[in-house]
């Protein structure tokens, strides 16, 4: 089954491409990409002015709360949620009940994805058993059972010692650490940044530094061991300073940044909406704009949205008991593309190697490019297509955003995985062709 | 009456003058003195004086809040403020009922939020809620339809206290603009400090802030106010010297290492007050650590207006009840 996108901006910076272009699909992978491509006997899919084609999408922070937080989301919720949001693949982070630190949980968590069939699954397994940092989990057998990277994530990694044994064992697998940077004893009883705005409204605060300290330790671990570390949810300017100067010395750092990181500040948090309770915080204005200036200049490698799903009953309490966390799948590429490419700070090249490229070699996965041969996950965007954001429409199982009402310029318009459209934007006009085919539409259970 | 501020008799029918009913204030609830404004401020504060007369007479009960339902809801250990808001609804004639959280559903693992729409679901018309979690105030009033006062929010706001500082200065320096006033303590924690730091510059104050450097809220200079942790930089020639307490937990997460320490560096001495004005007043919003933030010589002094602080909480809460049942009170208030 062959399918032809003649006539679109196709921009594949892995391969030096940002043009119109035709791209030629063949039984699941990308057959050729270049300009006048013959159709033959392809089913031929003309793309009007405004639409983009990209290599797909991965988030590389996501929580799927399978198994047994089942509440708040699903792997068939989440994946769903992550194929409307433009994603061909997350890669799920391991605090579940009970926790990714062995191959039954990591297999459990493949068949549910493989029988979802909507966007592609790399589970992270845990760095110790439990997380509970005391012991090294069978990270070998995480490798074998298709675990990508390994974490604690939800806490930090809990010693230097850990860290640094951590990182040379599962070096030689070829697999980063991502790490949860925060000292425990900084951060305390803290769920606010600690700065004007937790003083004012008598919140407890999480320091800057909680995040910055180990952010130092770990680049400085990766620089010992020579092995890879990726932090995770990076939201401070001393954090950027950190992987920028370790990066200078060679040592294998990569790190990300969450879309309410780059657009949200602590002056949020007045009203005590618990939609504006994460971890790390939101901090002050000078976080947010160094953070913005580290993905236009190349510092930070990855977008990724910390997906964190938590029901309404959670969240819908005071500010210092609610969980941590929001909702990211479906609102990451709109807050991209306004925020960042129509703001003026990056063009789209640098917004695929943040969202697909990156990702794809970090996590050592196919994607982030449309080479022959390569999958044909495509994320094909609306540039210009106004989003405004509603939970009602939301496929994830949660609904704790704060950006509820938002209007964006930007629109994920379908997201192909594997040669098929997992998804199609109902209200985005112009690739109608894809309508109507047989696409897999999560029914909720 | 005790100061020169508008005459307002509660009782007496000419206060009202030709214009109706007297000007109320703009909020629904009350959550905190960030919503309030100056105007807002001397309203409670003249009205509270016509209200402290009530405690006077000898039935010391006016009809205003008749036939009304007020709750106090704390979800905190208090016997000063809670006392002192049972005391004001019952001289204004309202029905009062008081829940202790240890008594309450919330033992059984309710949300805060069902507790209270349990609570409207009988139609209270006014709560009077302290909590431990800063922000409960806002939650609720997203969600209820009963009036509500925060008797203190976590570590946020506590406005009826800060309106009763307010009150005794006034009455005690005849004005709040210029005076130079110093709190002194636990800075960090304290839900009193914030909403003093909201009213007394709004009303023209010049305020110092003084504790251990652990202590100082971070962002505190965008307050609009001075600190120091050398307190007698703060307490010199002071107008106003208000000490907040220490809490002993706060030395588990090494603020300070012990009260001898504290004392010595920090607590206020008969000697560190002599630094102020020779008429400088000291105020406490209790309850007080003799020996630990204030000597009791200073506590117990001639200068110590700490129980008037008490006895005009009761006027100022029956101020601020009184004012934001607004239309509830329909009808004239005799003596």
């Amino acid at each position: 089954m062959k399918t032809l996108f003649r006539g679109g901006r196709v921009v594949d910076p892995a391969n030096g491409i940002d043009g119109r272009a035709d791209v030629l699909i063949d039984d699941g992978t990308i057959a050729r990409v270049g300009r006048d491509v013959p159709a033959g006997d392809a089913r031929v899919i003309e793309v009007p002015a405004g639409f983009v084609l990209c290599p797909g999408f991965i988030d590389m922070h996501v929580h799927l709360r399978e198994p047994g937080q089942e509440h708040k989301e699903t792997v068939a919720t989440g994946v769903a949620a992550a194929v409307a949001g433009g994603f061909t693949a997350v890669a799920c982070m391991p605090n579940t009940s009970p926790i990714n630190d062995n191959a039954g949980v990591t297999e459990f968590i493949l068949g549910k994805a493989a029988e979802a069939d909507l966007a592609r699954v790399y589970p992270i397994g845990a760095v110790s058993v439990g997380s509970n940092g005391a012991q090294l989990a069978e990270i070998g057998e995480l490798r074998e059972a298709g675990c990508v990277a390994v974490s604690d994530d939800g806490r930090p990694i809990a010693t230097a010692l850990l860290m640094r044994r951590a990182l040379e064992y599962t070096g030689m697998f070829g697999m980063p650490v991502i790490d949860h940077c925060e000292d425990p004893t900084l951060k305390a009883d803290g769920v606010a940044h600690e700065g004007y705005h937790a003083s004012a409204l008598g919140l407890r605060g999480i320091p800057a530094v909680a995040e910055a300290l180990m952010v130092e330790r770990d680049v400085t671990l990766a620089e010992l061991t020579g092995a890879p570390v990726h932090i995770a949810h990076m939201s401070v300017r001393g954090s950027l300073r950190a992987v920028r100067a370790g990066k200078a010395r060679g040592a294998r750092v990569t790190c990300e940044v969450t879309p309410h990181h780059f657009v949200l500040t602590d002056e949020a948090l007045a009203g005590y909406d618990t939609n504006y309770k994460m971890n790390p915080p939101l901090r002050e204005a000078a976080d947010r704009d160094a953070m913005i200036e580290g993905i236009a200049d190349g510092s930070v490698d990855a977008i990724a949205t910390d997906h964190a799903p938590h029901h309404y009953d959670e969240k819908h309490v005071e500010f210092d008991v609610a969980p941590f966390g929001i909702v990211g799948l479906e609102t990451a590429v709109p807050l991209a593309l306004d925020r960042l490419v129509h703001a003026g700070h990056i063009g789209l090249s640098r917004l695929v190697e943040l969202m697909s490229v990156n990702p794809a070699r970090i996590l050592g996965v196919p994607g982030g490019s449309l080479a022959p041969g390569a999958p044909a996950d495509l994320t094909i965007l609306a540039l210009d297509h106004p989003v405004v954001v509603d939970v009602a429409t939301f496929r994830s199982r949660s609904r704790n955003t704060p950006f509820n009402g938002w209007t964006l310029r930007g629109a994920v318009a379908v997201t192909i995985v594997g040669g098929r459209a997992k998804y199609v934007n109902p209200v985005v006009t112009g690739l109608d062709a894809l309508k109507g085919r047989p696409s897999a539409v999560v029914r909720e259970p | 009456m005790t100061t020169d501020a508008p005459a307002t008799r509660i009782g007496d029918d000419e206060g009202r003058g030709s214009a109706g009913p007297p000007a109320g204030l703009h909020v629904k609830h009350l959550l905190g003195i960030a919503d309030l404004s100056p105007d807002d401020i001397t309203l409670i504060l003249d009205t509270a004086d016509a209200m402290k007369e009530v405690g006077t007479r000898a039935i010391k009960k006016v009809p205003a809040l008749r036939g009304k339902t007020v709750v106090n809801l704390f979800f905190e250990p208090s016997t000063r403020t809670r006392t002192s808001f049972e005391i004001a609804e019952k001289r204004l004639s309202a029905d009062t009922l008081n829940i202790a959280a240890s008594t309450s559903s919330v033992t059984k693992g309710e949300t805060l939020a069902d507790t209270v729409l349990n609570l409207e679901a009988m139609s209270p018309d006014m709560i009077v809620l302290r909590h431990a979690a800063s922000g409960a105030c806002h939650l609720l009033s997203r969600i209820c339809r009963s009036r509500i006062i925060n008797a203190g929010d976590g570590m946020h706001e506590h406005p009826t206290q800060a309106l009763l500082d307010a009150f005794t200065i006034r009455e005690r320096k005849r004005r709040i603009a210029g005076l130079k006033v110093a709190i002194v303590g636990d800075l960090l924690h304290s839900r009193v400090l914030r909403s003093n730091l909201l009213l007394l510059p709004k009303m023209g104050a010049q305020v110092w802030v003084s504790g251990p450097a652990t202590l100082i809220p971070p962002g505190i200079e965008r307050f609009g106010v001075r600190a120091t942790w050398r307190i007698e930089e703060a307490v010199e020639g002071a107008d106003v010297i208000m000490m907040l307490r220490i809490q002993r937990e706060r030395m588990k997460g090494h603020f300070f290492p012990s009260a001898r320490e504290y004392f010595k560096i920090f607590g206020l001495t008969a000697a560190r007050a002599r630094l102020a004005k020779p008429d400088a007043i000291i105020m406490h919003p209790g309850p007080m650590n003799r020996g630990v933030e204030i000597a009791s010589e200073v506590a117990d002094g001639p200068y110590s207006v700490i129980l008037e602080q008490v006895a005009n909480g009761v006027a100022v809460r029956m101020a601020v009840l009184y004012l934001l049942a607004g239309e509830v009170a329909t009808e004239a208030m005799p003596a």
